[in-house]
């Protein structure tokens, strides 16, 4: 469903992908993991269009990804994504933020649209809290809004950038059982994580990225559990033992 | 003491049909100069090169001529090209114009302190630029955007005099006309004065009241 063929994207003269070739399919879930600085979230975020991307192709059901073209509005509404520091819009309340792309990209009745958003945050567990602004939300509850929100423009995939990561640590369960649910549901997730446990539990395959390439790939399990190449084996006994 | 207020009940009410133009002056170029300088900042933010670099030039032109020179040209040469206005035309359209460029700055850096992930989360969903403007930024950039709205509404207030100098009837030339017929200009000027500062306060109340708002949050 997500095809990426060698694709090249650099910042100045810093060149952070030098040639990523990946897929994801339908219902399928795909962790990339990777020390911080390794072109992580850069993948995700050329498959959206927030980044142009300078070589190679990516495709979305077939729909080339041109960030200067229409047509990545389209693959926009196709492809949802969740933030780590969630990006709720502050001024509207929970409700407000998930029906937004409903009422004004996708044009559904308002009835309509305030129903389903009301139903997504009783998904997320967040029913009680749709006429609450964010900011007087816990960032565990924010994330949960955002990926109401991002369920709500009723995408083929999400992408998940490091969505845990701005959490206090009591937090991050909530947030990723909201995911696992969704997992469950045969969402196509692409989940850019330093949750390991959840890689392992949740995830199809697991990608390792390091220095803008894909160093090993697999079945989540093989590559968490055995993984093959030295720099996997030494960035999981970094991020598993720490001390 | 007596005598100025003996002179007071006299001019007041001449004063006042100054006032009154002063209002029309300030809220019509307040008006021209708002819309003008939403244009140029959302001509300057909008990544297109042609517009950023054409908006750029025309706040740089239109910063470096003094208001009274735009009102000159304006009312007095102008109508060389066939354009001919009424004084009290021309007065708002020139401090409208001159103005904008403030505005656009102002409206600009307000535009531009909203965070990026906004415009981002924007985006995710599918909106368009101008969907963005309207439903994300620009609703957020008015908090920041108010409190200086409401000192350049001052300045406007008071620059509204420079209409004077084209002939409008506004309360600084009112005042200069019965002073130089009268020969009171401590009355003349001091209840000219009363009346500009009079005008202010609301607006000075305003501004504390929207600093108060941001600041809130």
């Amino acid at each position: 469903m997500i095809e990426l063929r060698d694709v090249h994207k650099s910042f100045g003269k810093v060149e952070v992908l030098k040639g990523i070739t990946a897929s994801v399919a339908r219902s399928e879930v795909v962790c990339i993991i990777g020390p911080s600085g390794s072109g992580k979230s850069t993948i995700l975020r050329c498959i959206n269009g927030l980044e142009s991307y300078d070589r190679g192709e990516i495709s979305v059901e077939g729909a080339r990804v041109d960030s200067n073209d229409r047509s990545i509005v389209a693959i926009r509404t196709q492809v949802s994504m969740v933030f780590q520091r969630f990006n709720l819009f502050p001024h509207r309340t929970a409700l407000e933020n998930v029906i937004e792309g409903p009422l004004y990209v996708k044009k559904e009745p308002r009835e309509q649209a305030i129903a389903r958003g009301r139903a997504l945050l009783a998904q997320v567990g967040l029913a009680d809290k749709a006429e609450v602004h964010p900011p007087k939300l816990s960032g565990g509850q924010q994330q949960r809004v955002a990926i109401a929100r991002a369920l709500a423009m009723q995408p083929k995939a999400i992408l998940f950038d490091e969505p845990t990561s701005a959490l206090d640590p009591e937090l991050v369960g909530e947030v990723l059982s909201v995911m696992r649910k969704l997992a469950d549901d045969g969402m196509t997730m692409v989940v850019v994580t330093h949750e390991m446990g959840f890689a392992r539990d949740v995830a199809d395959r697991v990608l390792f990225i390091d220095g803008g390439v894909v160093v090993e790939q697999g079945a989540a399990k093989s590559v968490l559990n055995q993984p093959q190449h030295p720099r996997t084996q030494d960035f999981l006994r970094r991020v598993l033992h720490p001390l | 003491m007596q005598k100025f207020f003996h002179d007071a009940v006299e001019f007041v009410p001449i004063l006042l049909q100054g006032v009154w133009l002063t209002i029309v002056v300030t809220v019509g170029s307040l008006l021209l100069s708002t819309v003008l300088g939403l244009v140029w900042a959302l001509m300057r933010v909008s990544g297109i090169r042609i517009l950023t670099g054409l908006s750029a030039a025309l706040i740089n032109v239109i910063r470096g001529i003094p208001i009274i020179v735009l009102l000159f040209y304006i009312y007095f040469v102008m109508p060389d090209f066939g354009i001919a206005l009424s004084a009290l035309q021309a007065a708002i359209i020139g401090l409208g114009i001159a103005y904008s460029a403030y505005q656009a700055e102002n409206f600009r850096a307000g535009i531009e302190a909203i965070d990026k992930g906004q415009i981002e989360a924007a985006q995710t969903i599918g909106m368009g630029w101008w969907l963005t403007m309207r439903r994300v930024v620009l609703p957020q950039a008015v908090r920041i955007i108010l409190p200086p709205y409401g000192n350049i509404m001052i300045m406007m207030l008071k620059d509204s005099s420079q209409a004077s100098t084209i002939t409008v009837a506004e309360l600084a030339l009112q005042g200069k006309l019965i002073a130089s017929s009268t020969f009171k200009n401590t009355s003349v000027f001091t209840l000219v004065a009363l009346m500009y500062l009079t005008m202010s306060i609301p607006l000075i109340l305003l501004v504390r009241h929207f600093e108060n708002k941001a600041n809130r949050k």
